[in-house]
């Protein structure tokens, strides 16, 4: 009993000197953790050849994108934002703006030659002229609310100070983030209706060789839509389709897949939008007090025969065949 | 008046999170809200190193800069806050902050995000200091009591450091002279353009 005790001990003293004697090698060899610790320097090296920018981790919290430590890529579009951003939309806004104001000194008010002949013929229909309405007044306070978002602190924030500038903001704010359906409804609606009158063809090219009739003398002809309608028809479609994906992006972040991806689609959306207000409002210049006659197209959607024959001679043969087989374009009195 | 900062010692950190339950308790901030949170890098490999990150309260901060309604201000001791009132949670200080510090109460879309929320440095906001309101939106003022912000105050292994920036970075200097080795002031190049050399 006594014995098989001693001999108990003596096994475990063995077991215990053997194992200690394998561990001292072992701890000899052990690396020190903190040798080969990561380091910040390292981590901001690898972030300049790394993709996507961020320093990736692990976090414990459900939210995955919080593991990223640090994300440059911030200050990068900081640059943008309070850079690129502001010069881009000064030089689309105030250049297009001034040079309308050129031309309207230089060139003045183009007028129907022939004078107005008191004759209407329909350029577009009610439905043509309420998408179009729609889709314009929601331009008009998206561009304003969203130049708000560029330009408002240097214009109106010393204007109306801070608390009247949140509350406005904030306005322009929800404005823009719900005008922006009815305006993507009628982007895709003005799409659908127009797109047979507005591919590009040779006549086209004619129109623009001959200045338009904006340069120059006599008016080139065109069909439905001259090249310059042609051009703000493509960039409306496709500058409004870019807005359109990258806005929605931004409204729903959480499908942009990473606050990078957001980045990206805010600086698509801010260049194009600014493009867009550049070519709006030439488009608008061109509409109202740029050219006699051409308003009412979309005002009462009945222009005057002589402005439709001087602007858009092959549209008005066209209606005129048509006027012949079908409803005469002019009703006689009774 | 000093310039603050933080600064985490990864090389004492151990992801505990006591920070980040510290300043949720501090603050009452909402369920969501992570003013601070800790992200362990290279996480199992050797040489992982946990670092606990909040607003760094940048010199020339990202967010104030793209800010629209402008809502940031810094205060003498150099601390980034911001105004709710005049917040409209836009999302772009978020954008902009190279250490993901802006935080929203709502996830959801149309803009519902709610005004932006973040590290105070347990400084409050610009309501009367220590008044009720204050804490409502900003959560607790510590600086007006004379109080370093909670997270650093009551770190175990004083992994986290505030205060004024000079002296914890010579605290931080004297630790990685004496045990030989330091991984960084994480975060200090990106936030205040400068490290702290040893």
């Amino acid at each position: 009993m006594r014995l098989g005790a001693h001999f108990r001990f003596l096994i475990v003293g063995l077991a215990l000197a053997l194992t200690v004697a394998i561990a001292q090698p072992a701890a000899a060899q052990q690396i020190n953790p903190t040798a080969n610790a990561v380091k910040e320097q390292q981590l901001l090296d690898a972030l300049r050849g790394n993709p996507s920018g961020e320093v990736q981790g692990r976090i414990s919290i459900p939210d995955g994108t919080a593991a990223t430590l640090i994300r440059p890529a911030g200050r990068e579009w900081r640059e943008f934002h309070q850079g690129t951003m502001l010069r881009v939309g000064a030089i689309a806004v105030l250049g297009m703006l001034a040079l309308l104001a050129a031309f309207y000194l230089v060139r003045g008010r183009v007028k129907v030659e022939a004078g107005l002949s008191g004759r209407t013929m329909t350029r577009f229909n009610g439905f043509e002229r309420f998408m179009h309405w729609m889709t314009a007044t929601c331009f008009i306070v998206l561009a304003l609310s969203g130049l708000n978002v560029t330009f408002g602190k240097a214009v109106l924030l010393p204007l109306l100070g801070p608390q009247a500038f949140t509350n406005v903001s904030l306005a322009a704010k929800w404005a823009h983030n719900y005008l922006a359906w009815p305006f993507m409804l009628g982007i895709a609606m003005m799409f659908l209706v127009w797109i047979k009158d507005n591919i590009p063809t040779g006549t086209d090219l004619k129109w623009l060789a001959a200045g338009g009739g904006l340069v120059g003398k006599g008016h080139p002809p065109a069909r439905r839509f001259n090249a310059g309608q042609k051009v703000i028809f493509w960039s409306v479609v496709l500058g409004g389709a870019a807005l359109s994906v990258s806005g929605v992006y931004l409204l729903f972040p959480a499908f942009a897949g990473g606050v990078l991806n957001l980045q990206f689609w805010n600086v698509i959306h801010g260049v194009v939008s600014m493009l867009m207000v550049a070519v709006i409002l030439a488009h608008i210049y061109i509409g109202s007090i740029g050219m006699e006659g051409a308003f009412d197209a979309m005002g009462s959607g009945e222009v005057d025969l002589n402005w439709a024959k001087e602007h858009h001679s092959l549209w008005v043969a066209d209606q005129m065949k048509k006027g012949q087989a079908g409803a005469p374009a002019m009703q006689p009195a009774e | 008046m000093a310039r603050v900062k933080f600064l985490c010692d990864a090389d004492r950190c151990i992801e505990c999170n006591a920070c980040v339950t510290a300043c949720k308790n501090e603050n009452e901030v909402p369920w969501g809200i992570n003013r601070r949170r800790v992200v362990t890098i290279n996480d199992g490999k050797p040489g992982e190193r946990s670092i606990s990150m909040a607003c760094m309260h940048c010199t020339d901060a990202p967010c104030a800069a793209v800010c629209p309604v402008d809502c940031f201000y810094t205060t003498a001791d150099a601390v980034v806050l911001h105004s709710k009132d005049l917040c409209i949670g836009c999302g772009y200080c978020f954008y902009a902050c190279p250490f993901g510090a802006p935080q929203y109460p709502k996830v959801g879309n149309f803009g519902s995000r709610g005004k932006m929320d973040k590290c105070t440095y347990c400084a409050g906001g610009p309501e009367a200091d220590l008044s009720p309101v204050e804490f409502q939106k900003y959560g607790s003022n510590r600086l007006a009591e004379g109080k370093l912000p909670l997270c650093a105050e009551m770190c175990s292994t004083k992994a986290l450091l505030a205060g004024d920036g000079e002296i914890i970075a010579q605290i931080y200097k004297e630790r990685v002279v004496k045990r030989g080795y330091g991984s960084g002031a994480w975060g200090w190049q990106t936030a205040y353009k400068e490290t702290i050399a040893i």
